[in-house]
């Protein structure tokens, strides 16, 4: 796929190899991201999505034994942020992530939002109200919350969880989302709620989504890629992947298959 | 069969839970005895020592010293010197506690040198206790020349439940789900922000709990505070922490001589005049309080934390 066809890049794999120890989980991946566009990565249990995508925000690093051996570059600086001299905490600030199960901390609503800006050294109390109420709103939880900011985030439903996970990266102003399989823990409502939100985010930040769910991939995605066995076999746009796939392995795979 | 009516095999199929069932009801009398002869021994125990002990126990008892008299006799030197000892304890072993087990299970490469440090740890925890005096008579009292003072016992028990507050430290570290690690890294926290505004809190209880424990266990302890030489007859009290004039703290206290409760017990039991055996039990029955009390407190913490949290 060009450049041009794409728009603005905000990120981009090259020739990415990642290793658990001995074992090759990523074969040379080459994959680009739009900026402000949803790329979906899908593909069978094993297949190496969630692995790429915690490449992005360098969550391999934290336990021992991972090895990356390729780039992925960071525009529109042009960072290559796998490289050994790129401190993953920085990465780590400037993309989010939200995770497969809601993790909220066993904190107040109001808490569990705001720590990524304490992290960043925020205090002053006027500041952090704004940005919560603002990231509360931006995952469409405010309404739901606001009365209950100091009553812990156990108490939310499963699905404002997720949601308060979303405001809890979002507080932050993140360049780029990583969503890992953000609904498979919900039920349909809630999924529903959450696609609608992260339909809702492209047009503030750029998102990588993982996702078991073909559908889901087909109802909020701009482009899809298919992995499978630690490759691409195939990246386009999502309309092309899902009504006119190039690949055979990709075909399978959607029409059900495999996987 | 094939020409078995489904009533007989249902019949089959009840016997033979009947059969099986009777090993339930074998077990669940074999087991109220083993029950009961645990729980009738320990109460017997006492009620025994609160029978002799209770007559025993006024204002009087908890403000005396020990005297030849055993009427006038009281724990006044052994509960300070209890509370005190207990202080140091706390005061060293938690933080020595708590930082090496953490450090060993976040900060720490995983090897072999870890393993065979968490190997040696929870061995350590099963050393007897004397051992543990002996290594504080050299280190304590001769080498640091700490004499033998309540800084010296207070130490002494320290090392004693250190492998414990350790090993514990780490279970309830380890309890804490990587998903609430990998949230706080992934919103940009440190390993240091991660550990101490999330790891540690979520863990207190846990940890507190362990301590508690630990402490218990501590309280009660005798040998290792005879091999590093408490009295067991004093007469006098350390020097108070506080003072009326500039410092107003003071630390004269550490350096005091001092006995404990349970060496102060095991002096009246070995006494010849049955006399002397009820002031033991007094004192034994305000030992069983005390510890009772800090299993309590351990059980409330663990609640009052627990509540808030849910994985």
């Amino acid at each position: 796929m060009s450049e041009n066809m794409m728009g603005l890049l905000k990120s981009e794999a090259k020739s990415l190899n990642f290793y658990y120890g001995e074992y090759q989980a990523l074969k040379n991946i080459n994959l680009t991201i739009a900026e402000k566009r949803i790329t979906a990565l899908i593909g069978p249990s094993g297949c190496g999505k969630s692995t790429f995508l915690r490449c992005f925000n360098r969550m391999h690093d934290l336990y021992p034994g991972n090895r990356y051996d390729g780039e992925i570059m960071l525009y529109p600086d042009d960072v290559n942020i796998l490289h050994a001299k790129i401190d993953p905490i920085e990465v780590r600030m400037r993309i989010g992530m939200v995770f497969q199960k809601p993790n909220p901390f066993p904190k107040t609503v109001y808490e569990n939002v705001a720590y990524g800006l304490r992290v960043r050294g925020i205090s002053n109390r006027r500041k952090l109200d704004e940005k919560v109420e603002k990231a509360l709103r931006g995952a469409a939880l405010w309404n739901e919350v606001k009365d209950r900011l100091n009553s812990l985030a156990f108490n939310l439903s499963g699905g404002q969880q997720q949601r308060l996970c979303i405001a809890r990266a979002l507080a932050t102003d993140p360049e780029m989302m990583l969503f890992d399989e953000p609904t498979s823990a919900l039920d349909p409502i809630a999924t529903a709620s959450i696609e609608e939100l992260i339909s809702q985010l492209k047009e503030q930040v750029t998102i990588l989504i993982v996702t078991h769910n073909m559908q889901q991939a087909a109802r909020v995605s701009d482009y899809t890629a298919f992995m499978h066995m630690g490759e691409v076999v195939e990246f386009s746009n999502t309309n092309t992947i899902f009504t006119n796939p190039v690949q055979k392995r990709t075909e399978d795979y959607i029409t059900g298959r495999y996987g | 069969m094939p020409n078995q009516s489904p009533t007989q095999s249902v019949q089959a199929i009840r016997a033979m839970v009947v059969r099986h069932k009777r090993w339930d009801i074998i077990f669940s009398i074999v087991g109220l005895f083993a029950m009961l002869g645990g729980i009738i021994t320990l109460a017997a125990l006492i009620v025994g020592m609160a029978m002799d002990g209770l007559p025993r126990i006024s204002w009087d008892f908890f403000t005396s010293f020990p005297s030849r008299h055993a009427a006038k006799a009281g724990i006044l030197s052994a509960w300070v010197g209890t509370t005190l000892v207990m202080m140091i304890t706390v005061l060293s072993a938690v933080p020595l506690g708590v930082a090496a087990g953490v450090y060993l299970e976040e900060y720490a490469a995983k090897n072999w040198m870890t393993d065979l440090i968490e190997i040696n740890v929870t061995n350590l925890a099963g050393v007897p206790s004397i051992v543990y005096g002996l290594l504080a008579l050299g280190l304590f009292v001769y080498q640091l020349d700490l004499g033998q003072s309540v800084l010296a016992a207070g130490l002494t028990l320290a090392i004693l439940i250190l492998p414990v507050v350790i090993v514990t430290t780490r279970e309830a570290v380890r309890s804490i789900p990587l998903t609430i690690r990998e949230g706080a890294f992934a919103l940009g926290a440190t390993k240091w922000q991660t550990v101490s505004q999330h790891v540690l809190p979520y863990s207190t209880a846990g940890i507190l709990t362990g301590v508690i424990i630990a402490l218990s266990r501590a309280i009660g302890e005798t040998a290792p505070l005879i091999t590093i030489g408490a009295l067991t007859y004093i007469a006098f009290l350390p020097e108070s922490p506080f003072k009326g004039e500039f410092p107003y703290v003071s630390f004269e206290w550490m350096s005091s001589a001092f006995t404990v409760m349970p060496i102060q017990m095991f002096n009246w039991v070995s006494r010849p005049q049955e006399i002397f055996h009820y002031n033991a039990a007094a004192a034994g029955l305000v030992l069983i309080v005390m510890t009772v009390i800090m299993n309590a407190l351990a059980i409330y913490i663990r609640y009052h934390f627990r509540k808030r949290i849910k994985w």
